[in-house]
């Protein structure tokens, strides 16, 4: 934004320069006579041509590697080699989950490697701090890639700026030396660190189960059970309706929270190959049937009046409010739900989630198919001075201890399957794990959100569902709509496209 | 002494004229190399590629939304807070009816208070001034759908943000609402600089309020006027309205793009989907519109300069 600042300079320039100068600079114009000119072509060339190789070093940085750290010696207790003196540096998103976590688990690190200073710090600024690192070429060995200010991943991966993460993978666990950390993860964890090859760029630590998210007692007080098929849906909010409750309410202002049901339920309708046709971005994957099946069942919320009113004007932490006064039943929502929303949830609102419902029994998937996916990617720079320290710490936070101590601190799941025995879970906490026994298999996992997050956000959900669900378009012009949007974005060259393997 | 001079200027000036050439020209000239390459903003390596994204961005419907409402913003956003302003100082200064025993000029009863009041916006951070209204439209339970409840206008609740047609003017409302207050201070200072006498002789030709105020008031206030409007209206093309749209609007920049505005494609193009260089070329066009907009002010507005 530098730029735009000295815009405003330059421009109050000719704003309160008094009218009687700009003639005078007017008519020095005309006084330069032919040899002041030639000389000043020359000296303009002077300056221009060195100008021309200084522009490129100046912001997008030199691009001089640091010195990478001597390997150490590959031990059972150190099987990535970790160097036990080279100094380690890690950056963690200072967000909801807060930095303790992390911090314990640094502390692990360190008495592993008393030898070696670790640096550790957590900011929300994670681009504009580290942005420039990249530039130089001196990024630190891990970081927390995450919040409003991540860097984008795709670019990242595209420029070659991250390490593969396999010798972790492969590396054995923490807690068994014969289980390989990629044996101890939760389902959809490895997938996701992929973006087109084999090689897995990012490790995502917290384990978020999206879907719907509602109160027991709303539901109890309703005499009903969570509806397993639209008909039941439609049935549950009419009952609501006639209570004076809305039946749904959602970020109306991030339309893009929509999806966390709506996609699973597309999922579940028509099989996880629509699924995968629309993050390939094929042409006419939104023209499916399922699609646009599961559009008109929302559409058809909408226009019977079961969202709530002015939703399209609310934002997440509105609607949450909303919806935790009781004024709606059914909320779309990830996990983090608990914690972002715990100061308005009254103690006896029996937080629950569930997998979307879907239309009826002929779906291919069985009721119980959710999406699933890791949040906070850790990512280790391909030009990090001590990469394996990096992954180490990684491995150390992958351990049943440090899962546990995550999930106990934070009441989110880890990528760690399991670590949830012997802490006792907060109620939304219970019902995720629940929720996921029920998935089993059939945990989805759309990738539009981290491979094209500008056609997720701000092209299917602002400018298609949530136009849609505010009663503005209908379900055929709002597929047709999305359709031209991916068909758009698999044709911008500038953008790096990714396929499911 | 001819000789001498220009090495005087010279060492008077070689500090400042360097610092502006670092800190303001430099940035130009590199934004607008970095526009013919194809830099992310991730890594430092990069390649020219000639006019590409100046193609790609006359082929942009979002540009072109964005590019329209800036120039919404840079047109409307000025006319109504400087006539606003303009309005609400000439009531405070010269607008009073005339009390007995008080000076022949004055402005309305309380005009002291109202000067105060008006100014309260200003020292508000504008991000908090848009979140404060990002409350205030809420349609569920903000400030102005209540009143309208209140009112018994419940039938009336419209959604404001959330409405592509309403969306954007709620967002200028809020921009004028917060510079409003500047303006007025301004333009009270310029008009307690004219001369009294002129106001008395006006009188006693038997001027009203508004011939005062088009025949005296505002052809000597004009420089301030003029100075105000392109002020304003770099402010509504660049950091005011991108504050409030990305923290007010939908998305941000929506619904279906009915608020984007460029500075906030700049800053999304660069910062969210790692496109610096596609990002810096929307930042030459917006140079451009910027430019082309004083240029334009000061041309109309170019007058006799009158000495008083």
């Amino acid at each position: 934004m530098g730029s735009n600042s000295a815009e405003y300079d330059g421009a109050r320039e000719h704003g309160v320069r008094e009218p009687g100068t700009r003639d005078r600079t007017g008519r020095g114009a005309t006084g330069v006579g032919r040899r002041g000119l030639i000389k000043r072509s020359v000296a303009l060339g002077l300056i221009s041509v060195p100008t021309m190789s200084f522009l490129s070093a100046c912001a997008s940085g030199g691009g001089d590697d640091q010195d990478k750290a001597e390997a150490g010696k590959k031990t059972a207790k150190n099987p990535l080699g970790v160097n036990d003196t080279a100094p380690m540096e890690f950056v963690l998103f200072d967000g909801g989950f807060g930095k303790e976590y992390a911090e314990d688990a640094v502390a692990v690190y360190e008495k592993a490697f008393p030898g070696a200073k670790v640096k550790f710090s957590a900011t929300q600024k994670i681009q504009s701090t580290l942005q420039p690192r990249f530039n130089q070429g001196t990024p630190p060995d891990l970081i927390d890639n995450s919040g409003a200010e991540q860097m984008d991943m795709g670019t990242l991966v595209g420029k070659k700026q991250l390490t593969d993460l396999t010798p972790l993978l492969d590396a054995p666990s923490y807690d068994d030396p014969g289980t390989k950390v990629r044996d101890t993860l939760r389902p959809g964890i490895v997938e996701m660190g992929r973006f087109d090859g084999e090689q897995v760029w990012i490790l995502y630590y917290a384990y978020t189960v999206y879907g719907v998210w509602y109160s027991q007692k709303a539901l109890d007080s309703l005499d009903e059970q969570y509806p397993e098929t639209w008909d039941q849906m439609l049935a549950v909010c009419a009952k609501a309706k006639k209570k004076g409750m809305a039946g749904w309410t959602y970020a109306g202002k991030y339309p893009y929270y929509l999806p966390f049901s709506l996609y699973p339920m597309i999922g579940k309708v028509g099989g996880r190959e629509v699924l995968d046709a629309i993050d390939n971005l094929e042409p006419n994957a939104w023209k499916h049937p399922a699609v646009k099946a599961c559009f008109e069942a929302y559409y058809e919320l909408q226009q019977k009046g079961y969202v709530l009113k002015g939703t399209p004007g609310l934002d997440h932490i509105q609607s949450q409010t909303a919806w935790a006064k009781g004024d709606a039943l059914f909320i779309p929502n990830g996990s983090w739900v608990e914690n972002e929303s715990a100061n308005v949830l009254p103690d006896d609102f029996g937080l629950a989630v569930s997998a979307p419902t879907g239309l009826d029994s002929s779906d291919k998937l069985p009721f119980g198919t959710l999406w699933a996916s890791g949040g906070e990617p850790f990512v280790v720079p391909a030009k990090a001075a001590n990469a394996p320290g990096g992954m180490e710490q990684l491995r150390i936070m992958l351990s049943e201890a440090s899962s546990k101590n995550f999930t106990g601190k934070v009441k989110s799941l880890t990528a760690y399957n399991g670590g949830t025995d012997g802490i006792e879970l907060t109620p939304g906490l219970k019902s995720g794990v629940a929720a996921l026994e029920v998935a089993g298999e059939n945990v989805v996992n759309p990738r539009l959100q981290d491979w094209y997050v500008q056609l997720q956000k701000e092209k299917i959900g602002v400018s298609g569902l949530g136009e849609m669900m505010a009663g503005r378009a209908t379900p055929a012009e709002t597929i047709k709509k999305i359709q031209a949007f991916a068909d758009e974005t698999a044709k911008d060259s500038s953008i790096k496209h990714y396929k499911h393997q | 002494m001819q000789h001498g001079k220009y090495r005087f200027i010279v060492g008077f000036l070689a500090v400042p004229l360097g610092l502006y050439a670092l800190f303001v020209v430099w940035p130009f000239v590199q934004s607008i190399y970095y526009s013919f390459t194809d830099w992310t903003g991730l890594s430092p390596d990069f390649e020219m590629v000639g006019f590409a994204n100046y193609e790609r961005m006359l082929d942009d419907g979002i540009f072109w939304k964005s590019l329209r409402h800036s120039l919404l913003f840079a047109l409307l956003v000025p006319v109504v807070t400087i006539a606003l302003a303009l309005f609400l100082s000439f009531m405070i200064n010269v607008g009073g009816r005339r009390r007995r025993g008080g000076p022949v000029i004055s402005g309305v009863r309380g005009s002291a208070l109202y000067k105060i009041v008006y100014f309260f916006p200003q020292v508000l951070s504008i991000a908090i001034v848009a979140l404060l209204f990002a409350f205030a439209y809420n349609p569920d339970s903000g400030a102005i759908n209540s009143f309208l409840r209140a009112v018994g206008l419940g039938g009336v609740q419209p959604l404001w943000l959330g409405d592509p047609d309403l969306a954007l003017w709620a967002v200028m409302a809020v921009i004028v609402w917060s510079t409003v207050g500047f303006f007025v201070v301004l333009f009270s200072a310029g008009m307690a600089s004219i001369p009294l006498d002129l106001y008395e002789a006006a009188l006693l030709d038997g001027a009203n309020r508004i011939t005062t105020f088009f025949r005296l008031t505002l052809p000597l206030l004009w420089d301030t006027v003029q100075s105000g409007w392109v002020y304003m209206g770099i402010l509504a093309l660049g950091a005011e309205s991108f504050a409030v749209v990305h923290i007010m609007t939908t998305g941000p920049g929506g619904p279906d793009y009915s608020t984007t505005v460029m500075v906030l494609y700049v800053y999304q193009k660069a910062f969210r989907d790692g496109q610096a260089a596609y990002a810096t070329t929307i930042g030459v066009a917006l140079l451009l519109v910027t430019l082309a907009f004083a240029a334009v002010v000061m041309r109309l507005g170019r007058r006799e300069r009158l000495e008083y």
